[in-house]
């Protein structure tokens, strides 16, 4: 593996500070660090970790065993977003199987309030009782499975704030290669104990196969 | 772009399919690393379509079209253009339902329950597998919906606020096939988008580098603006599990709600306790010949055979001789019952399909689905891959012919023979299920031109380059088990 290190950096990158700022104008996102292994990235993510970094990432084509860790990343709260989803899914098939098809006036008088449009009735069914729980768990299951689905789906991407078209990575023309056989390690200029050279030099003494900066 | 690297041919070509003790066979043949794989799979979405492709897509887009004529000819004539008739009111449409809502298990189980149980060898089919799910439900409900007699209400099914002030009669089998139908169909789309979105953006990122304007845009957007951060990683690979978790009861509920639309009625040779798991077996098993005959052309048409390699082909081909011994086992269950209950309609019901008018069907579905898989014992056969196509068509065939045999014999003869009759389908039944294979071939083939067909992603996490510290020598235990090299490493080191 080469370790050849080349900084590039980006002309118009630093703002005239005393000219009113152009909003339009590329501003210093931050430094992005290309290596070619596994463990590079791996040894390269505990150096950074340890540095006191916190906003920082890294990329990679495939999930990485062991990055977490290395990372530092907390366990996500995904599942308890799947749980609620599941819940309500319950709760919405209860409430639909029974309301529609297992009361009446006599049972539940504030029916005869609600809109027609939505009151329920009992269904008389070649004489199945009305509150009979197994006739009517599919409909439950299946909501349940559902939401459950929703809220797994709908909870990861909306953790990962996706869907984000613009993100400062893709301007950099090596990046394209994240998603093929390359792994990198973005770190932000917002991060407090980010400096533009210090941090460069850190993540060169990684291994990384290239350091470039990130304009956004 | 289209070129692959020269060094990749001269690799020597490993026999995965030897079972050594030692080391676990890698799931991905010819020394290949990230990039070949990348490039392997991509290329066929990048490069012209062979022209077979062009070839196959006109003769299923055919059928398509005439599926969809034949609909209008339905919609305008009426339902009285099929053979249904009393007493045989659920002819062909409630056939391809059931088959082809059980062509879509094998999809989720490869998805879902091989992912619960680490069964590593599925990434390199799973892809397709659950693509070829979505299609098969897409295929199923279109017989539902245009077998309601008044086809312009199908939303009716649905239990939505109404001036009528009518609602679904939630105790029906027919209203759990809706719920159950709908979810599958929901859940399994949400699982296939999600694998995948880090394929998309492989193919966004390829597009971008070689210039090409309306892919980068398409896949883009598809791709959701995915980078592989890790952190997406973490929740990309926690909301996986939980929906492989999900699916799996999910799809086992799916055929035993199907099979409830018989199993609660009073008919002889519907009314069997069996049904569910009869039906959930039938459908992997019916759904893994289908996965073999779309994989077997596919590997040999786009070169994918260091991908999707024989040993893949292998293990499905033992779960088909696994669930085909299960439905033999299912139909004798049923051959023996009949006898044992000393249920006279029952004891009748089967002889009447073992040796009654239409004792060609049972034979056909007996042969096809427990006689000719059984070949599948001997290792030479299984791994040859034309014979596997001939097993996975029969079995096809098979499938078709049990759900014709169960609808169809039960029907015609039941309790009383005055109302027993016979049906005979018309060129219209028929045209319309050829049209049902039309309609999936043509979605398929359109998946395989346009979307990544094996998971990259996947496969590259099953690959020794994805874990800390490999080497050459222990390379090959990432194959076919996971062994989670990495985390153990980092908790040594911690």
């Amino acid at each position: 593996m080469t370790t050849a290190t080349e900084t590039q950096p980006v002309e118009s990158a630093a703002v005239a500070s005393d000219e009113a700022v152009d909003i339009h104008a590329p501003q210093f996102h931050g430094l992005l660090a290309e290596y070619a292994e596994v463990d590079d990235l791996m040894a390269a993510a505990r150096k950074i970790r340890d540095a006191g970094f916190t906003r920082w990432e890294c990329f990679t084509p495939c999930p990485i065993h062991g990055l977490d860790k290395a990372m530092g990343v907390q366990h996500t709260k995904l599942p308890f977003v799947s749980l609620a989803g599941g819940i309500t899914g319950c709760a919405l098939g209860l409430l639909l199987v029974f309301w529609t098809n297992a009361i009446s006036p006599e049972t539940l008088p504030i029916i005869g309030d609600t809109p027609y449009a939505v009151r329920g009735y009992d269904f008389f069914i070649s004489g199945k009782p009305f509150f009979s729980l197994p006739a009517n768990i599919p409909p439950i299951f299946e909501l349940t499975i559902l939401f459950s689905a929703f809220g797994a789906f709908f909870g990861m991407i909306a953790m990962n704030m996706l869907p984000r078209f613009h993100n400062p990575v893709f301007n950099s023309r090596r990046f394209a290669k994240a998603s093929d056989d390359r792994f990198f390690i973005a770190v932000e200029a917002e991060d407090p104990v980010f400096d533009r050279e210090k941090t460069a030099a850190l993540l060169s003494e990684t291994g990384a196969a290239s350091v470039e900066e990130l304009e956004d | 772009m289209a070129t692959l690297p020269s060094d990749i041919a001269a690799r020597p070509v490993i026999d995965n399919t030897v079972e050594d003790v030692v080391e676990r066979p890698p799931a991905v043949l010819g020394g290949f690393g990230f990039a070949d794989v990348t490039e392997r799979i991509s290329r066929v979405n990048e490069n012209r379509p062979p022209i077979i492709w062009w070839f196959l897509l006109a003769f299923s887009a055919t059928w398509m079209a005439i599926l969809g004529g034949l609909i209008g000819y339905l919609f305008l004539t009426g339902v009285g253009v099929w053979g249904n008739n009393i007493p045989a009111a659920w002819g062909f449409p409630i056939v391809n339902f059931v088959f082809w809502i059980g062509i879509g298990h094998a999809g989720t189980l490869i998805s879902a329950i091989l992912c619960l149980f680490r069964q590593k060898w599925r990434t390199s089919i799973n892809r397709f597998a659950e693509a070829m799910t979505i299609f098969a439900v897409i295929c199923a409900l279109v017989w539902p919906g245009i077998h309601i007699g008044r086809p312009w209400l199908p939303f009716w099914m649905a239990p939505y606020p109404n001036q009528m002030g009518m609602w679904p009669q939630f105790r029906s089998p027919l209203l759990w096939d809706v719920f159950a139908v709908s979810t599958y169909f929901t859940v399994s789309l949400l699982f296939w988008y999600m694998g995948m979105l880090p394929d998309l953006a492989s193919l966004r990122d390829r597009a971008r580098l070689r210039g090409a304007c309306i892919a980068s845009v398409a896949y883009g957007v598809l791709s959701l603006g995915w980078t592989g951060a890790n952190r997406h990683w973490h929740r990309y690979e926690r909301a996986y599990l939980i929906l492989a978790a999900l699916a799996t009861p999910l799809v086992l509920s799916v055929h035993s709600v199907v099979s409830f639309d018989f199993a609660t009625s009073q008919l002889p040779g519907w009314h069997t306790t069996i049904f569910p798991p009869y039906f959930v077996a039938g459908a992997v098993f019916g759904g893994f010949a289908m996965v073999m005959l779309l994989a077997i052309p596919a590997r040999e048409i786009f070169g994918l055979k260091e991908v999707i390699t024989v040993r893949h082909m292998e293990n499905m081909a033992k779960i088909t001789l696994a669930t085909g011994s299960i439905v033999g086992l299912a139909y004798s269950t049923e051959a023996f019952i009949a006898w044992y209950s000393h249920n006279p309609y029952e004891g009748f019901t089967f002889m009447n399909r073992a040796f009654g008018p239409y004792a060609w069907s049972y034979w056909l579905m007996f042969s096809c689905n427990v006689f000719i898989p059984q070949t599948l014992w001997v290792k030479k056969w299984r791994c040859n891959m034309k014979w596997l196509f001939v097993v996975s068509a029969v079995v096809t065939v098979g499938m078709w012919f049990e759900r014709f045999v169960i609808i169809i014999t039960s029907l015609t003869r039941d309790f009383v023979p005055s109302s027993w009759g016979m049906y005979v389908p018309t060129w219209v039944d028929i045209c319309m299920l050829m049209g049902s294979f039309g309609l999936f071939f043509t979605l398929f083939l359109l998946f395989l031109r346009f979307l990544p067909m094996v998971n990259m992603a996947e496969v590259k996490t099953c690959m020794p380059q994805a874990h800390a510290h490999h080497n050459a020598s222990h390379g090959a235990g990432h194959g076919f088990v996971d062994q989670h090299e990495g985390e153990q490493d980092e908790e040594a080191q911690a």
